[in-house]
């Protein structure tokens, strides 16, 4: 009996070990993006400072709200491409309700819910016609686009002056709130749905379809409802980035966030997202966006042009995933 | 007769289930009881699977009729079934590798209030059926991917326990475990039936099925063919239901014809870490037989020998002409003339989403082809020939391989071989996990082989198809290969002790050098 707890913790250790390892990997990431801008530019106080460190999470609202959304869509295996489409339709729409007179409240509700429609959407067309979500959600990515653009009259939809302006500004209006709105909702939502993912029935049914779809339904979990449930939600999430980027750019423009579902798979990916469903974590994908931040804020600090930045990105997201599939193919053996 | 007193638990009458214009059940008849366990014995295609399926609320019968307890049972979806107490052990294991044991074995049915997962309660309800089965090593919280292969399908089980199942179905549960895994799976399945639990196992082993099993049904073509008590049938009874004939000769009396030719030659062969030396001449018209226990690194020297793993060193002579081994890369292979049949059909065996002519023709796509350009009729009449001359079951040549039993998806892995012309014919595992219809068949084919004078050499750990066949055998131990033996040399016993590392000499059977060990433990 002794001998086989002391077998057991032998076994336990190493995997203890490696959970942990896992879930500080990008951490680690994001202390080495930081220390090596902080050494690289001339100064370092600016690049750390309070004043920086606010404009890089102005900078990841979006991104990290859509990314709480696409979590929830990685883990169960799916992906969503039409996430940029659906920012640009949200903005466009919430813009317009501004524009026409209606509350700003009604207006945000508003532009939320066109996300959560499309959601729903493209929920139906996965698990109603049996498309799968890349091509689904492909498909959406134009559609979305198209409307949005449309019921612009494919122009920039300028809005009166109200409080929603205010949700993603560098420096909030009570000054002691120290971060704009915008970021405090996206940590309160991340907080939030990372619970949900944890410690609700809802949650580890998510995990189990990503993990294995085949047994979960054998196992009675209605995995059609589970699916709608998902998109519509996570449209929900992007629907609000929409929101906030309309509040940032202080108009609707169905021009934008063009190739953003890019920028929030890769979020999610960084942060320890399978693509083959059933991993990741809503602290890892928010560490993710934070990565691509300091990185771009970063090579803005230096001075380096665009192109440099689109090249390291894509080079970080690579050596994530390598590492990644790295650290599996030790443990899946 | 005890059983009789027990009452019926589950009774299906004239079962039946079309997919489009294939018939998969055409009136099954089954009757099980509380506290029994019932084999369902068939050849693959005969819809022991679509049974299961249907049982598991996958989806509804055509035809007849279902109770459960004598009350009617059509469940609409597997959630239905699962309520009214039936559960399915699938042959592959359908868990959630990224998910916990305690997860896995509640999917479905996770305690929760107000859609807040109750951790307590089901980490209680977890041990309560963990309790029963004395596995330590699985805690409610580890996760299953961490967790060996046996343990899984503890949790699998665990999994119909929890559901409070009084119907399980177990879908050959012993295809992925090691001999003293089947035991203890054994134990399990006598503890449920002592429970009063009714078991329908499915297995192709009729060893095991004597082993763990009360009652029987034949599946035949999806009809029933013959139920009764095991006791009462011998195996041979049990094949000729199974096939409709009797099958007296599963393996084709063949001349021990060996020309005197030598078709490859390998010396000093050897391939890091699994395999350290093997040298052996194979003859055309020969069947060398090569044993040995899994991981011995049989499979490793046949793809070294056909350019699919990095051999260190060694040499052949295909036909007499010298070539070294290591550089060798399949597509050169082929071209001299070697053929491979792989293992796992499944992983590298066919391309499965392909169909039938294509993974037929694969290999010499030249024949039906011009200029790189396929012509489509010709692939298909070629891939008829094939499809007709090893009897392979299948609508039309486009019909894909997937869709395809285990047994036909392997001959026409074969057809391929045969197909390709190979001389040198290396078959790793040919029959693993097909029926014996398909079995008897594909030896024939090996046979005809032999006799057109081709070379083979054919990796099994099926001891009877060994010496069913083959010339000669050779015993991979250890990633050492014995000198090859004409067949009346070797017995089953001396083959296996030889497989597990002792040797043999003049038929003896001495134990392991102290040396060996030595050199194992430098090693």
């Amino acid at each position: 009996m002794v001998a086989a707890t002391k077998d057991e913790k032998a076994l336990a250790t190493p995997t203890f070990l490696k959970a942990w390892l896992a879930r500080l990997g990008p951490f680690i990431g994001l202390i080495l993006v930081i220390a090596v801008f902080a050494l690289l530019t001339e100064s370092p106080a600016r690049y750390l400072s309070p004043f920086n460190l606010r404009i890089v999470l102005a900078q990841t609202v979006i991104v990290a709200l859509g990314a709480i959304g696409m979590t929830m869509i990685i883990v169960s295996g799916g992906i969503d491409l039409s996430v940029g489409s659906i920012i640009a339709l949200s903005s466009v729409v919430t813009a317009l309700m501004l524009r026409a007179g209606y509350p700003p409240a009604m207006a945000v509700v508003a532009g939320v819910c066109v996300g959560g429609l499309v959601g729903l959407v493209n929920g139906l067309v996965i698990t109603g016609l049996r498309v799968v979500p890349f091509i689904a959600t492909l498909g959406m990515l134009g559609i979305a686009r198209g409307v949005a653009k449309w019921i612009a009259g494919q122009q920039t939809v300028n809005v009166p002056q109200t409080w929603v302006n205010e949700l993603a500004v560098t420096f909030p209006t009570p000054s002691w709130l120290l971060l704009a709105p915008g970021v405090w909702v996206a940590l309160l939502l991340s907080v939030l749905t990372a619970v949900v993912l944890r410690n609700t029935v809802f949650g580890r049914r998510v995990f189990a379809l990503g993990s294995n779809e085949a047994a979960a339904r054998a196992c009675g979990i209605p995995v059609r409802r589970l699916k709608l449930w998902i998109y519509s939600l996570a449209g929900l999430y992007v629907g609000l980035a929409g929101v906030t980027q309309m509040s940032r750019l202080r108009q609707g423009d169905p021009t934008v966030a063009i190739g953003a579902e890019l920028d929030i798979i890769a979020a999610v990916v960084i942060g320890g997202g399978s693509l083959s469903g059933g991993e990741g974590s809503i602290l890892g994908s928010m560490i993710g966006a934070l990565i691509m931040a300091f990185l771009r804020n970063g090579c803005q600090q230096m001075g380096w042009p665009n192109y440099i930045q689109e090249i390291i990105i894509g080079g970080i997201i690579v050596i994530a995933v390598a590492i990644d599939r790295f650290r599996h193919s030790r443990t899946f053996t | 007769m005890p059983q009789l007193m027990k009452m019926i638990a589950l009774k299906l009458s004239d079962i039946a289930k079309r997919f489009g214009p294939t018939v998969a059940l055409d009136g099954v008849n089954l009757q099980l009881r509380q506290g029994e366990v019932h084999a369902l014995i068939g050849e693959n295609g005969a819809g022991k699977s679509t049974l299961m399926n249907i049982l598991a609320g996958a989806f509804p019968p055509d035809r007849g009729l279902m109770e459960i307890g004598g009350r009617r049972y059509a469940p609409a979806s597997p959630l239905d079934a699962r309520r009214r107490g039936i559960a399915l052990i699938h042959q592959e294991l359908s868990l959630a590798p990224h998910l916990t044991v305690a997860e896995n074995i509640l999917m479905g049915l996770e305690p929760a209030r107000w859609g807040w997962l109750d951790r307590e309660t089901a980490r209680r309800k977890t041990l309560e059926v963990l309790e029963s089965f004395h596995h330590p090593e699985i805690r409610p919280n580890r996760r299953v991917a961490d967790l060996p292969l046996a343990a899984r399908q503890v949790v699998e089980i665990c999994r119909a326990m929890a559901a409070r199942a009084n119907i399980i179905l177990m879908d050959e549960p012993t295809s992925s475990l090691q001999r003293d895994d089947v035991a203890h799976l054994f134990a399990l399945i006598r503890r449920l039936r002592s429970d009063g639990v009714g078991i329908i196992y499915i297995s192709h082993f009729l060893e095991e099925v004597r082993e763990i099993a009360d009652t029987y049904t034949v599946l035949r073509d999806g009809l029933s063919v013959s139920t009764s008590v095991l006791s009462s049938v011998t195996n041979d009874e049990l094949i000729t239901h199974m096939v409709g004939r009797s099958v007296e000769n599963l393996f084709p009396s063949r001349e021990p014809g060996r020309a005197d030719e030598v078709l490859l030659e390998v010396r000093d062969l050897s391939a890091p870490p699994d395999l350290r030396h093997a040298s052996f001449d194979l003859y055309a018209g020969e069947i060398l037989g090569v044993a040995g226990l899994m991981g011995s690194g049989r499979t490793e020297m046949v793809r070294a020998i056909f350019g699919l793993e990095t051999a260190q060193s060694g040499s052949f002579k295909l036909r007499s002409k010298a070539m070294v081994a290591s550089g060798g890369s399949p597509t050169l292979r082929l071209m001299q003339g070697l053929g491979y049949l792989s293992e796992d059909r499944k992983g590298e065996g066919l391309a499965l989403a392909l169909s039938v002519a294509d993974n037929t023709t694969m290999t010499r796509f030249a024949s039906c082809s011009r200029w790189g350009w396929l012509d489509r009729t010709a692939q298909r009449e070629q891939t008829e020939a094939w499809i007709t001359q090893l009897g392979i079951k299948a609508r039309s040549p486009l019909q894909p391989s997937r869709t395809l039993s285990g047994g036909n998806q392997q001959k026409v892995a074969l057809a391929r071989l045969l197909h390709q012309d190979a001389d040198v014919l290396l078959l790793d595992e040919p029959t693993r996990g097909i029926d014996i219809g398909s079995k008897a068949q594909i030896y024939q084919v090996i046979a005809r082989c032999a006799e057109e004078n081709k070379a083979v050499l054919m990796i099994s750990s099926y001891l009877p198809e060994l010496f069913g066949m083959c010339d000669r055998i050779a015993v991979m131990t250890r990633g050492r290969l014995s000198p090859a033996r004409p067949v009346d040399e070797w017995t089953p016993e001396t083959v296996m002790l030889a497989a597990i590392g002792g040797e043999v000499e003049g038929g003896n059977v001495i134990s392991n050098r102290p040396m060996e060990e030595a050199e194992e433990a430098r090693a």
